[in-house]
């Protein structure tokens, strides 16, 4: 029989400082962090990713990690901090449209962890000179990542902000050296029913690949970003990770998720929706307060999260607010007809 | 066996709250935060659906009858007639108040703009002449005439699938399944079909006689 005898130097299962105490000390110095980053311009870089405390963190790649931590934090932000204040994590990420995963606003955060996001590629092709299937690492590398905080405006009426982590658009179209046929770009999400139940369904009207599509000058506006990352870490599957379009002054279907193909073309894309609807669906998809949809007034929209005592309501503005930055492209356009 | 008169009012009395339940458990769970950044949206949703289940259900109760022949089944008709109603004017409260945020100009204005509105007004308004003709003194004022009026609910399950069926962007398995069970309750209505509905259940006793 062993007979154990306490030395004085031996650590008690009680002097174990308890998860929670040590977590608190973390979120803490976390806090701190933040802090300091608010006040220092130069402290920025490392340590805006802890802006976001109560975010869970991810299961990035590697490279995906160094990126963060050579982001330009805070890189495009609304005017008024007030106004659009930060939507909270959990809500941008329990709360939204990717028919891949089901219809109901919560299926994809249901239903979103079956898809398989490591390893990615993208297939660039089209009127390109330098198309092919590239990983998704390379797609990023020759760019920052940048934080774009963005209005969302969903068609159905309902809008979040969301710190977004991106590269420009642009800047992949001009490596992939368009040719002087491409017009428009087009963009679809995989298609693997096997991992996106919502492509199994046999009721579904959607004819996948859900696809969307940009006019060239609308693509290489410098606000247009690919999409990697958001609240300081890198995109929850059901956020449409690991690579999607943001387009902040279109309907939020235009952002389409999960992209595994970007094709420039000479032609004007049929977008899934306009597919499926074009009567209340158009190509453009611009946010406009003075074109309804046919079923629901666009001019207002509820600004979420809201309660039942106060739906938060506001008024949309025109092309989301970023008027001063894309009107000119749609310029002597009847955007009537160019819904 | 003839049941005892209490039993019939216990009945009555458990129809009434389990027509509650739905509506408790929404409320819950907007109380405990689990319904979402948009709960009152939430609210207009589930209740919109509680308004075809109340319909189905009060649909389902004449066949019931007749295949049963259980009075239990007559008893609850209006019962849950005016639950589908109590449904319709709760779901038009969340959309006025939710949606529209109580801008009273923009309720007139979107009635007569959207087809999908102006059909479910339709169809609350037929709940409403259901409704307010559904006591004793309107049965016997109306006599004859009073069941031809009653008919206009077959009109409102029309206008309550169509409402709905609007409104589904891109998955139509729900509505399908709807549609399904409201379009059996009508061929369950077909004069030579509901005539087999008795001579169903008679069949149903005599196998089991033959059992025993």
């Amino acid at each position: 029989m062993l007979i154990k005898i306490a030395k004085t130097s031996d650590l008690r299962e009680s002097d174990v400082t308890p998860e929670s105490v040590y977590l608190s000390r973390r979120r803490f110095m976390g806090g701190l962090a933040g802090l300091s980053a608010g006040l220092m311009l130069a402290g920025r870089v490392q340590a805006a990713a802890s802006d976001y405390q109560d975010v869970p963190a991810g299961n990035p790649p590697g490279w995906f990690d160094s990126k963060l931590k050579e982001a330009e934090w805070d890189s495009v932000v609304p005017a008024d901090r007030q106004l659009d204040k930060l939507t909270p994590f959990d809500d941008a990420t329990h709360y939204n449209n990717f028919y891949e995963f089901g219809t109901g606003k919560g299926d994809p955060a249901r239903n979103a962890d079956s898809l398989k996001t490591q390893p990615w590629s993208v297939v660039i092709d089209g009127e390109v000179n330098n198309g092919g299937r590239f990983d998704l690492e390379d797609i990023a590398k020759p760019s920052r990542l940048q934080e774009r905080i963005y209005r969302l405006r969903c068609v159905e009426a309902w809008s979040m902000v969301i710190p977004w982590l991106g590269i420009p658009l642009g800047d992949i179209i001009k490596r992939a050296e368009p040719t002087s046929k491409a017009k428009y770009v087009k963009f679809e999400t995989l298609v693997a029913p096997d991992q996106m139940p919502g492509q199994d369904s046999s009721f579904a009207l959607i004819d996948w690949p859900y696809t969307e599509g940009l006019r060239m000058d609308e693509a290489m506006h410098p606000l247009a970003i690919l999409g990697l990352g958001m609240y300081g870490r890198e995109l929850p599957n059901q956020n449409g990770a690991p690579f999607r379009l943001i387009v902040p002054w279109k309907y939020g279907f235009k952002s389409i998720k999960s992209i595994v193909r970007i094709s420039l073309v000479e032609e004007q894309p049929v977008n899934s929706w306009q597919a499926i609807a074009p009567d209340e669906y158009g190509f453009y998809a611009n946010v406009n307060p003075e074109v309804d949809h046919p079923r629901w007034s666009q001019a207002t929209e509820r600004r979420l999260p809201n309660s039942l005592f106060n739906p938060n309501i506001i008024d949309t503005r025109m092309f989301n607010g970023y008027a001063d930055e894309v009107a000119s492209l749609y310029q002597g356009m009847d955007l009537r007809k160019n819904f | 066996m003839p049941m005892p008169r209490y039993t019939f009012t216990l009945w009555r009395i458990a129809v009434f709250f389990a027509a509650l339940v739905p509506l408790v458990y929404w409320g819950y769970q907007v109380a405990i935060n689990a319904a979402g950044p948009e709960p009152g949206k939430y609210l207009l949703l589930n209740i919109g659906q509680g308004i075809l289940w109340m319909l189905l259900l009060t649909l389902s109760l004449t066949p019931l009858t007749k295949l049963t022949r259980w009075k239990g089944f007559t008893l609850i008709r209006r019962q849950l007639g005016l639950w589908t109603l109590a449904y319709a004017v709760a779901h038009l409260f969340c959309y006025a108040v939710f949606i529209l945020g109580l801008d009273l100009s923009r309720l007139g204005s979107e009635i007569v703009r959207r087809p999908y509105i102006i059909v479910g007004m339709l169809a609350l308004l037929g709940l409403v002449i259901m409704g307010v003709t559904s006591n004793k003194w309107s049965m016997r004022k109306l006599g004859k005439r009073w069941k031809p009026l009653h008919k206009i609910v077959y009109l409102v399950l029309g206008l309550g699938l169509l409402h709905f069926l609007w409104v589904v962007r891109a998955d139509m398995e729900q509505w399908v399944l709807y549609a399904a069970v409201g379009a059996l309750l009508m061929i369950l209505r077909i004069p030579p079909i509901a005539r087999q509905l008795p001579k169903a259940r008679q069949l149903a006793k005599r196998s089991k006689r033959a059992h025993a």
